[in-house]
């Protein structure tokens, strides 16, 4: 398969995948039960995400700089810091620890 | 729909520019990567424009780079696109778009867009916190893979600055506010801790989408249990 087929199938499939969840009639999802679940699936894929993206490094399991950063940011979301202050802490978080030497 | 507060507005702006800003940066090392990996500067910039959806195109230009099928760098890419079309269930109902807004808004449904929508107390600020983190990422991410691809990674590693650990840290702070219904939390933590034991186990894109799953399971099943059905 030459490498544009590659990037050009590639992505047509990811946006055939963006619009399926678009193109679902509104009406199928109108139940009570559907309304909570459709609602309450990003806030678990995104927990999810954050999981993966803290504690592992090309699927295995790793306790690094990152965890130590998204525990700042947690200690900071619960003193209420704005957005921004919690991102910029995190990533100087680990961009201290690193220069440390650690994770 | 009430308008919103000029204020307010203003806020998820921010929200949106700056999550636009962090994630556009990763586009400099998707560039200098794809370019070592032997796609052409057309393709890397096609990747970016068509695909647009960074964990996928991370995953395709790796599985090229380390010599696989092009065969499984598209399965490998779908599967983490799956996601997306999950999002769109939801943004969908938020954002309520026909025709060919509808096609921008889902070629514009990725985690970042998706986050800041979903993030925000009130419909009309998850519109605007829609739409600008999708066209703040969709214009920073093309612009930093072009820089990318033409100078290499002139940055050096992301992670250097903790780029990484700031982007699971958006995401966390995102979620915040729906964390407080307990109901949310529940899934939260349970999907989290699913992905973590699915992960060294099975293909990347499998760990979160099983998760999620499971997740909201657990939330139906609670549901089923502290409220009497309708």
């Amino acid at each position: 398969m030459s490498m544009w087929s590659t990037v050009l199938v590639a992505s047509a499939f990811a946006f055939l995948l963006k619009l399926a969840g678009f193109l679902v009639p509104h009406r199928w999802l109108d139940g009570p039960r559907t309304v909570r679940v459709t609602a309450l699936l990003p806030v678990a894929l995104l927990a999810a995400l954050v999981a993966v993206q803290t504690f592992t490094t090309r699927g295995g399991l790793v306790l690094d700089a990152r965890a130590a950063a998204v525990v700042v940011a947690a200690l900071a979301l619960l003193l209420r810091a704005p957005f921004l202050v919690v991102v910029v802490l995190a990533a100087a978080t680990a961009a201290g620890l690193r220069a440390l030497g650690w994770g | 729909m009430t308008a919103l507060p000029r204020q307010r507005r203003r806020a998820v702006l921010r929200q949106s520019l700056s999550v636009g800003v962090a994630t556009g940066t990763y586009g400099i090392s998707f560039g200098a990567l794809s370019v070592t990996a032997g796609l052409s500067l057309g393709q890397t910039m096609a990747l970016s424009a068509l695909l647009f959806s960074g964990g996928s195109q991370f995953a395709l230009v790796g599985i090229v780079a380390a010599g696989g099928s092009g065969a499984a760098a598209i399965a490998t890419s779908s599967l983490l696109g799956v996601r997306n079309g999950l999002y769109g269930l939801q943004v969908s109902r938020l954002l309520d778009v026909r025709g060919l807004r509808r096609a921008a808004a889902a070629q514009l449904t990725i985690d970042e867009s998706t986050a800041v929508a979903i993030g925000q107390p009130e419909q009309p600020a998850g519109r605007v916190g829609f739409w600008a983190t999708g066209l703040a990422v969709f214009v920073l991410w093309n612009l930093m893979t072009l820089v990318g691809a033409v100078i290499g990674n002139a940055l050096g590693d992301p992670r250097r600055y903790g780029l990484d650990a700031a982007a699971a840290a958006a995401f966390l702070a995102l979620l915040w506010p729906r964390l407080r219904s307990a109901d949310a939390r529940a899934v939260g933590v349970a999907a989290a801790l699913v992905a973590l034991l699915l992960a060294p186990h099975s293909p990347a894109g499998i760990p979160v989408l099983v998760a999620a799953l499971a997740a909201v399971v657990i939330g139906v099943w609670r549901a089923y249990w502290t409220e009497p059905p309708a």
